[in-house]
């Protein structure tokens, strides 16, 4: 049974408290990212995806997603974790010597739910392209979801990718751009304004659309629902979600500063206030 | 002189391998293609638009639904064909080495490396033998660039058969492979049932004054010296490594257990080639005097194969002259 608003926001407010405690502990990663894409992760592997139990690298049978800006890693690990690919208590090892939590995402280390490694930016959609062109190959009727920063854009692989995928029809496929307007050097339309994305991605092939309210729980459900009503369309479909980075954390939205950036032992108790525990602490 | 041995035999000691009939190696690729295309469901070619020479001609008209034409967009051809391993498939590459490696080389190393994506990255036009294209084609770096990379096996073919038998055997290879081979028609001297064996290293010729360890392209002029050298009065053992990493170490210290002495030979920058690995070899186990016929940490030039081969001295004259000299530093 697929659980409710209300479930469903009480599981991104743990997320959200697994992040601040996993960057917080080896302070180090990245949390505005993360926290800006909890609601996303929370509704794609709760609801959105057609998952099966267990992880096996092929993933035939089933929906796969690939996080292409691989360094929001601490919101895919606490949502992979939660959503039953490897122990909660694991999250304590992110980033220490040894862990299968690496600062970027591995499938160097083994760990379940992870299919390709991510961090070098830009090279997402490419492998989440050649992942549903297997699908077809396949006769494999499951979708492949992926997620990219709006900064990540400025690589060039990207629109190579975005040419490839209208031009072949790749349309078993749902891209969503985090559009939070930040990197990590200031403001996107400062570091290296890229114009209207959306008339871009529809210049390119695409079916473009948008979830204005990219940190709304319902508001993502609904989008992402009418985005899968238009994929087999013969167009790569695109979701760009606007969302605030840092969300959930008053001190942390509406500025670049918490990109990279861990909370001091203070700022995790002002944030860990705001939050407060649901499903229980790793 | 590559072309003027073509119908050569070789002495007596070595006619096992005598050219059947000169051939270009990409047109061994295409002929494994073609065979792989009929026996193996699961493999799939990608191209960045250089369908005919990579001889990708006939894979592409039997199997459309299997064959990729990415365009001219290397990096997002070794990410589609990362992604292609995750649902079962077993991805072969296709462009020049020069593009196949330096120009896609994180995406190798994040997307297919470090991801341990079943990969095959094949790789034509590599080295000098490219010809007149000049530098900006003619890539010397790639074996170091790839072989650097953990987990990733590096092959480099020396004729037809040998490269139509490594596009086999890597199919049933599980993890990512580089395999290079050249443009030119070059002698085609291995017989077609031998064995490709990864990682394993091929005996040509047994002597015992000289080891001459040679890949690609070199391995025929390796061929040519050891002849000559015998109307010398030296005797010298010939290796065939056509897999630079894992680097068959065993043959490699078995051989110079008897001779004592190496020369290397490769078409490739003398920085991070074969001879590198077989210099790391020696130092470790049985160091002893190695002379490498390599190009001389530069880039190369237009010019005709030949000529290009004779300018950076990558030929059985270098080798015989590396050779002596070798010997006489023992």
């Amino acid at each position: 049974m697929k659980p409710n608003t209300q479930q469903l926001n009480d599981f991104a407010t743990q997320v959200r408290r697994d992040i601040l405690r996993m960057v917080h502990a080896v302070n180090s990663g990245h949390p505005g990212g993360s926290l800006g894409c909890t609601e996303f992760f929370t509704a794609l592997y709760q609801v959105i995806l057609d998952r099966k139990e267990g992880f096996n690298m092929d993933g035939n049978g089933e929906d796969l997603f690939f996080l292409s800006n691989g360094h929001i890693s601490p919101v895919f690990y606490s949502v992979l974790a939660r959503s039953g690919y490897f122990p909660v208590s694991e999250l304590a090892t992110f980033r220490l010597l040894n862990t299968r939590l690496q600062g970027h995402p591995t499938t160097h280390e083994g760990l379940p739910g992870i299919r390709v490694a991510s961090g070098s930016l830009g090279q997402g959609m490419s492998v989440a392209i050649g992942a549903a062109l297997a699908k077809k190959l396949n006769g494999d009727k499951h979708l492949i979801y992926s997620l990219h920063g709006d900064g990540e854009l400025q690589e060039g692989q990207n629109w190579e990718a975005m040419m490839y995928a209208a031009a072949y029809k790749v349309d078993n496929y749902i891209a969503t751009v985090d559009l939070n307007g930040k990197q990590i050097d200031g403001a996107t339309d400062e570091v290296l304004p890229m114009g209207d994305i959306k008339a871009k991605f529809i210049a390119f092939g695409w079916d473009v659309l948008e979830i204005t309210e990219g940190n709304n729980i319902e508001a993502i459900l609904a989008g992402m629902s009418e985005a899968k009503s238009r994929t087999g369309k013969g167009k790569p479909v695109c979701v760009l979600l606007h969302t605030e980075m840092g969300n959930g954390v008053d001190f942390m939205m509406h500025t670049h500063a918490w990109h990279g950036k861990a909370p001091n032992d203070d700022q995790l108790a002002k944030a860990l206030e705001q939050n407060p525990v649901t499903l229980g602490d790793y | 002189m590559l072309i003027a041995y073509c119908l050569k035999p070789i002495a007596k000691k070595m006619k096992k391998y005598t050219n059947t009939g000169s051939k270009d190696t990409r047109s061994g690729f295409g002929a494994g293609m073609t065979e792989l295309g009929q026996k193996k469901e699961n493999v799939v070619a990608l191209c960045a638009d250089l369908i005919g020479s990579l001889k990708f001609d006939d894979f592409k008209k039997n199997h459309p639904e299997r064959f990729f034409q990415i365009g001219i967009a290397e990096a997002n051809m070794i990410g589609i064909a990362a992604g292609l391993t995750i649902g079962g498939k077993i991805p072969f590459t296709g462009t020049f080495a020069n593009f196949s490696t330096g120009r896609v080389y994180d995406q190798i190393r994040q997307s297919v490396a470090y991801s341990d994506k079943n990969v095959k990255i094949c790789a034509s036009h590599a080295g000098l033998t490219l010809g007149e294209d000049g530098a900006t084609h003619q890539i010397l770096e790639d074996i170091g660039l790839m072989k650097m990379l953990p987990g990733m096996t590096v092959i480099n073919t020396c004729d037809y058969n040998q490269t139509k038998a490594a596009t086999l055997a890597i199919a049933d290879h599980h993890g990512p492979v580089y395999l290079r081979f050249g443009r030119p028609v070059v002698p085609n001297f291995m017989p077609a049932d031998e064995p490709f064996v990864v990682g394993k290293a091929i005996l040509l010729n047994e002597g015992s004054d000289v080891t001459i360890i040679a890949t690609g392209h070199l391995v025929w002029e390796a061929l040519i010296a050891a002849e000559k050298l015998e109307e010398k009065g030296i005797s010298a053992e010939v290796i065939n490594i056509h897999t630079i990493k894992p680097l068959d170490e065993e043959a490699i210290l078995k051989s110079i257990a008897k001779t004592s002495c190496v020369v290397t030979a490769e078409e490739h920058n003398i920085l991070g080639g074969l001879g590198e690995s077989v210099a790391r070899t020696l130092s470790l186990n049985n160091p002893v005097p190695q002379e490498f016929v390599a190009v001389n940490d530069s880039f190369g030039e237009s010019g005709t194969p030949d000529q290009l081969m004779e300018k950076y001295q990558l030929n059985h004259q270098a080798i015989i002259a590396k050779a002596e000299k070798v010997i006489n530093r023992k």
